[in-house]
């Protein structure tokens, strides 16, 4: 079990376009007016990487500035966690049909190899707030945003120290995505602080752990927490970040305890206790 | 020097470690080679690629055959993968180790820049004239998601703990170690199968060939005539353990920075690498000077080798610290190197030997580095491996004989 505060909120998604209007449809019974992710423009990076920076990236540091700013940490007090099932999947699929073309015609241009590593989103993030913290980047498929926030809370009781975790899901264009149907862009951020730290902005308390999951017939129990709202319980079955959509809905609500089950795996869940 | 004060970490015993590399199969080739001094570069191509250059390259990919419970996970990265956790018994050593533990006590952090991203390739030259559709036999899930070689470990393996893929480029496998330490040190779970698997592939040759970093001539880490990397493809594994009364050697710290410089470049004083250095020897409550040996990073492009010259200056100051490369041997094997070069450490404390770093006929004077040309015989305590990546990404690990 670890103990860690939360700090900082940040969101982007289909019907929502930052935490104070995310957090209103996860505690409403009313069906959300889903519209397509508003793709923001991050001041934040230079203009050079601005034109670089695919959806992906653009939406990790927009949601982690949002997070940021609510947490009232600098930058460079604060480690990383980006996760991610998927990368920049455009640039992915250009990658791919440059390198299926006959051997003469093959061109790879530096800037679509460069932003096809995993850790794009990073390392712009670090680039342009100038920080030098410990950062990683991780994938597990659809348990990405689930493993994130382990790996994000057990740093930061390891290092005794604030951590962010970026979660962002971009979906791929054809015909990858009909392998990987993704509805749309979404992303979101939380700013942990540990304990020690007794943050003026702690909005709740998480204790995390691992459950098993046994499978719905086996043990209804054990399945993983579904969103009330029936619009955002849909979405988080079709978006590997909105995963974390529960946690959120529990945030929303600070002044209940509430014991919420992340998918994982089909054998495993993150098991959070919000007070 | 970072001002964070660290709290104190216990040191994770190695149980085991192994790996599959152009060097060999498993520990006793790597020892033997690395030893012998004997480079797996060969001036080959891969597949369709007619880029000139010197490659690592694992033959025996191309005849094994997954077993027939595994058989959808098929592509080259997996089969690495597998060939890896065959060598010196590792599975049956995870067997005893999720027997002594539980399941879902164990687990899987792996290492990878490009996963199974060379079966996506192939597909795509595959894709239906009309309709631009996959073929049937792609398979997402289990060959083109970045996850897939951890998910493919967690199932061969039989486990059913946490599991994920680190993908921070070049330093993946080196960053597994330090996500095992905290996890196993903050009671989630007792043992932990970490490791880095990379596989040749398209992706990789022509976008380092766009960057102009990779040589048509064999790698020559800090040699003064270095003109890039050669790319080798390895898998390495290693067993952690919470407590371990036969293993031989400790991870003793681990650190893990951000250069906030560039993508693709590493910053020109190396500061966000000797950072790293600093933090992993904090950790490990060890002073510079109870370094024996650094396995550099060494790429053998221009930029990489004299940044972490300047980084090694910075931590070990002028006197310096006995290093060397072993790339010009493996290759860069990218998202496995740091894994596969924690093996090299491990060998070498065992061993007690420095391994020599190939292929440098001409030093380059502007790098104030002790460097070890040949395989040399010192007592060994305590060693130190490099891993640095694009987004400006880097990783140290200290690694001591278990006191």
């Amino acid at each position: 079990m670890v103990c860690v505060d939360v700090v900082g909120v940040g969101i982007v998604g289909p019907g929502f376009v930052d935490w104070p209007q995310a957090q209103a449809a996860l505690v409403s019974a009313e069906p959300l007016g889903v519209s397509p992710t508003l793709v923001p423009a991050p001041q934040r990076l230079p203009a050079t990487e601005r034109r670089r920076a695919g959806t992906i990236i653009k939406i990790s540091i927009h949601v982690a500035d949002e997070a940021l700013a609510h947490s009232g940490l600098q930058a460079s007090q604060v480690a990383t966690v980006f996760s991610a099932s998927e990368g920049d999947g455009k640039n992915c699929h250009d990658l791919c049909v440059a390198l299926a073309a006959p051997v003469a015609d093959r061109m790879v241009s530096p800037t679509r190899f460069t932003n096809s590593v995993h850790n794009a989103s990073a390392g712009y993030w670090h680039i342009a707030a100038q920080s030098m913290t410990a950062s990683t980047s991780l994938c597990a498929l659809d348990g990405s945003f689930a493993m994130g926030l382990m790996e994000a809370a057990t740093q930061c009781v390891a290092d005794d120290r604030p951590v962010m975790l970026v979660v962002v899901d971009q979906p791929y264009p054809e015909p990858l995505h009909a392998t990987r149907p993704l509805m749309d862009a979404m992303g979101m951020a939380i700013v942990l602080a540990p304990r020690t730290m007794a943050s003026a902005q702690r909005i709740a308390t998480l204790h995390l752990g691992y459950a098993a999951r046994a499978g719905a017939a086996a043990d209804a129990a054990s399945e993983p927490t579904p969103c009330q709202n029936a619009s955002l319980e849909a979405l988080r079955l079709a978006l590997p970040s909105a995963r974390g959509l529960p946690l959120l809905e529990a945030l929303a609500t600070p002044s209940k305890v509430r014991s919420v089950l992340l998918a994982c795996f089909d054998d495993l869940n993150v098991h959070v206790r919000v007070a | 020097m970072p001002t964070h004060r660290l709290p104190p970490l216990a040191p994770l015993p190695i149980s085991h470690a192994t790996a599959v590399s152009a060097l060999g199969h498993g520990r006793q080739a790597h020892a033997e080679a690395l030893q012998a001094a004997r480079t797996g570069l060969r001036d080959v191509r891969f597949e369709t690629v007619p880029l000139p250059t010197w490659i690592g390259r694992v033959d025996a990919i191309d005849t094994h055959a997954l077993p027939t419970s595994l058989a959808a996970h098929d592509c080259r990265n997996n089969r690495l993968a597998h060939l890896a956790l065959l060598a010196d018994d590792f599975e049956a050593r995870v067997r005893a180790a999720s027997h002594r533990w539980g399941r879902h006590r164990v687990g899987v952090f792996v290492g990878t820049s490009t996963s199974g991203i060379f079966q996506t390739e192939l597909a795509f030259r595959d894709r239906d004239a009309v309709t631009q559709a996959l073929p049937a036999w792609f398979d997402y899930a289990r060959t083109h998601n970045t996850y897939s070689v951890a998910g493919f470990v967690r199932e061969a393996l039989q486990l059913q703990g946490p599991a994920f893929v680190v993908s921070t480029a070049c330093s993946s496998g080196a960053k597994v170690f330090a996500n095992a330490q905290r996890a196993i040190a903050s009671g989630l779970i007792d043992a932990a199968v970490v490791g880095g698997v990379d596989s040749l592939c398209l992706t990789t040759l022509y976008g380092f060939a766009s960057l102009e970093l990779l040589s048509k001539d064999i790698a020559r880490p800090c040699d003064a005539a270095r003109s890039g990397l050669s790319i080798g493809e390895a898998a390495a594994f290693a067993l952690v353990q919470r407590d371990d009364s036969d293993a031989s050697t400790v991870l003793l710290g681990h650190g893990e920075t951000s250069d906030g410089h560039h993508m693709s470049a590493p910053h020109p004083e190396g500061a966000g690498a000797a950072q790293a250095m600093q933090l992993a020897l904090a950790r490990a409550g060890l002073s510079p000077d109870a370094v024996d040996y650094v396995n550099l990073h060494g790429t053998a492009t221009p930029s990489n080798d004299a940044a972490e010259a300047k980084a090694m200056a910075t931590v070990f100051g002028e006197s310096g610290v006995w290093c060397s490369s072993t790339k010009g041997a493996t290759g860069h094997t990218l998202g496995a190197a740091g894994a596969l070069e924690a093996l090299v450490c491990i060998l070498a404390l065992e061993r007690q030997w420095v391994p020599a770093g190939l292929n440098r006929t001409q030093p380059d004077p502007a790098l104030p580095l002790r460097y070890a040309d040949h395989t040399r015989a010192i007592p060994l305590h305590h060693v130190m491996s490099n891993s640095f990546g694009f987004g400006g990404s880097n990783a140290s690990l200290v690694l001591g004989l278990k006191a």
